[in-house]
């Protein structure tokens, strides 16, 4: 028995094929939303992975560093170097801001870290230029996706960094690329103030009598050196030593240094359960809602294809053709538009995921799993065609 | 003319009601009318009359209210058919030739025709060799592999002729098979008609309304008021150019 369903889209092959492509374009669409979610999820781990640490020691009671905003003193770190099973502990800050080059600016997470070689915590794990920051100032190290080159000066509030090294894949949760500064320069970044405030705040201290008493000189000059210097950080990151597991070093930091501690399951959960979810469920509904048009417009053009075919399907039944044949002819017929539809739709994505300014990550599961749920909507979306095609009275055929 | 009815077909008495109680409309009062092997003749009456209702009933499309039709030796409903063995009459035992060819536009005309003992179950190569038979025989085989839509309005309708006797059936029932032709396709039509109904001994039944080819009939059934009378034609024989 010959394929209906294969002739008839091989004679009205042009139809099929742009039907097919508006459709996969669409397709195209979903999957790349999908990418889009499975890429904020590798950006949350790639930002874990990435930051080298076992264990994230954050202010009390916050989701620090990067979900909340967490504040730590900056010698902290030392007393969290001398607990059992600590390897290496650091220091680091992270700001989302603006970093200007000339007279554009990029959006980026200025990261600061202490200067150290690869493999310190926080340091940018891999370069693909140049070198780590090594001096305590005015260095940075830059993502390539901010579009800096070495040796460019880059404005970080305003202070100037040259580029010294480059890197890859080192992006915020929210996908913007980092920026490595020295610790130092971070801190003074985050909490500096423009002149006019500083001298507002000197005078509004000055005039505090509380800071002027007699007998006892140089208080006020104390203080406001105190309000000039910025002693935080946002987090410590911690290596265990080998063979210690990070729970359990983990757990007697926060028993007495009264600190939250994150290990990297529990810091994942963060980004991608907290952090990110909003985010997934609003892309969540966009795929719902493309799967619904997705198969209306199947079931819209299959039904309109059916019923510009009603004389012949009378014609077919009035010869004899059995129900399930004609059933079969409107399925396959849809299942070969989802088919088409896939297709295009998966070469679209591919060929358009690395223009987005955030990271697309097609998964061939969620490939897979694409075209098993596109093969269902066709065949719900031939349900319609069908029953108007069955309900066909072969009569239809003879005049009268 | 009992004995040549072996293979025909005869129907007595045959009804229809359409609706019930006051809406009821009869189509069919009675019909009477038997075809012979081999044999065409004409049904033909004004608008109303009954003539697509006879169709259907002839056709095993709709049932009839009452009387009976006989195939060959069978009685068809008698309450025994299935719609699956309706369908299997349809297919295997009845041809159908409509006023327009209604060919599969996206078969070619080889398929078109083939395509009836492919649903029988025969296979592809047997099926496709009988239509090639039957094109040659209704001088269209130069053009088994063009698409429908590549064919003449004569062509197309020796196509339909060719995939409504493919496989064989006694009985072929044809619904103004001429109406979209002129005068010399339309009697051209009638004569493959007459010569295939002789050649592969079917009983052929046109409908139409068509002067230029009522005097070729023997026999014409004249259809009013649901009813039938049967009258003598004049049985012009027409012969086509070389045919």
């Amino acid at each position: 028995m010959i394929s209906l369903a294969g002739r008839d889209i091989l004679h009205a092959w042009g139809k099929f094929v742009f039907t097919g492509v508006g459709l996969g374009l669409l397709i195209g669409v979903t999957l790349t939303m999908a990418g889009v979610y499975r890429g904020m999820v590798d950006d949350a781990k790639v930002l874990l992975d990435n930051s080298g640490a076992d264990l994230w020691v954050v202010q009390q009671d916050t989701l620090g560093p990067y979900a909340e905003p967490s504040s730590l003193y900056d010698d902290v770190y030392r007393t969290i170097l001398g607990m059992p099973g600590v390897g290496r502990a650091a220091n680091v800050t992270y700001l989302t801001m603006q970093v200007r080059l000339g007279e554009r600016d990029v959006r980026a997470m200025v990261v600061g870290v202490v200067p150290g070689g690869t493999g310190e915590p926080g340091q940018p794990v891999y370069l693909i230029a140049g070198r780590q920051i090594t001096r305590s100032h005015y260095e940075a190290v830059a993502d390539i996706a901010t579009g800096f080159k070495l040796g460019e000066r880059i404005q970080i509030r305003r202070n100037h960094y040259t580029v010294v090294g480059l890197t890859r894949r080192m992006v915020s949760s929210g996908g913007d690329p980092m920026v490595f500064i020295p610790l130092k320069d971070a801190q003074e970044a985050q909490f500096l103030k423009d002149n006019d405030a500083i001298v507002q705040q000197r005078r509004r201290t000055a005039a505090n009598p509380a800071f002027n008493r007699p007998g006892t000189p140089g208080l006020l000059d104390a203080v406001i050196a105190s309000q000039s210097v910025n002693p935080y950080i946002n987090a410590v990151l911690v290596q265990v030593k080998p063979g210690f597991i990070p729970e359990a070093v983990a757990e007697p930091i926060r028993r007495w240094k009264h600190l939250q501690v994150y290990t990297r399951a529990q810091m994942e959960e963060i980004l991608i359960g907290k952090l990110i979810a909003t985010a997934a469920k609003q892309i969540g509904m966009f795929l719902v809602i493309l799967a619904i048009v997705s198969a209306a417009i199947v079931a819209f053009i299959i039904y309109t294809l059916t019923l510009g075919k009603i004389r012949e399907i009378a014609v077919l039944k009035l010869i004899g053709t059995r129900n399930r044949t004609i059933a079969g002819m409107i399925l396959q017929q849809a299942l070969g538009l989802g088919m088409i539809g896939f297709v295009v739709g998966k070469i679209a994505a591919t060929f358009w995921a690395p223009i987005f300014p955030k990271y697309v990550l097609l998964e061939p599961g969620d490939s897979v799993r694409g075209f098993i749920a596109v093969m269902v909507i066709c065949v719900l979306a031939s349900v319609l065609a069908i029953r108007a095609a069955l309900k066909v009275d072969p009569a239809e055929a003879i005049g009268g | 003319m009992a004995d040549m009815l072996g293979k025909g077909i005869r129907i007595e008495g045959l009804r229809k009601r359409y609706g019930k109680g006051d809406t009821a409309v009869d189509a069919l009062k009675g019909v009477d009318m038997q075809v012979a092997p081999g044999e065409v003749v004409g049904l033909i009456g004004p608008s109303g009359s009954g003539k697509s209702t006879l169709l259907k009933c002839l056709g095993a499309v709709i049932e009839p209210t009452g009387g009976r039709m006989t195939l060959g030796e069978e009685v068809i409903y008698d309450n025994r058919w299935t719609t699956a063995d309706l369908r299997a009459l349809r297919r295997d035992r009845i041809g159908f030739v409509f006023q327009a060819p209604y060919l599969i536009p996206f078969l070619d005309v080889t398929d078109n025709v083939a395509l009836l003992p492919m649903l029988a179950g025969r296979s592809n190569a047997e099926s496709r060799k009988r239509a090639l038979e039957l094109l040659e025989a209704l001088d269209v085989a130069h053009r088994a592999k063009a698409m429908p839509s590549q064919l003449s309005g004569g062509e197309q309708q020796r196509v339909a002729i060719a995939r409504a006797l493919v496989n064989r059936p006694p009985v072929i029932l044809a619904d103004e098979p001429t109406a979209p032709l002129d005068s010399e396709r339309a009697l051209a039509v009638i004569h493959i008609l007459n010569r295939m109904a002789r050649q592969y001994e079917t009983a052929i039944i046109v409908v139409t309304h068509d002067e230029k080819i009522i005097p070729t009939f023997k026999r014409i059934y004249h259809i009013r008021d649901g009813k039938t009378q049967e009258e003598a034609g004049e049985g012009r024989v027409f012969e086509p150019d070389g045919g």
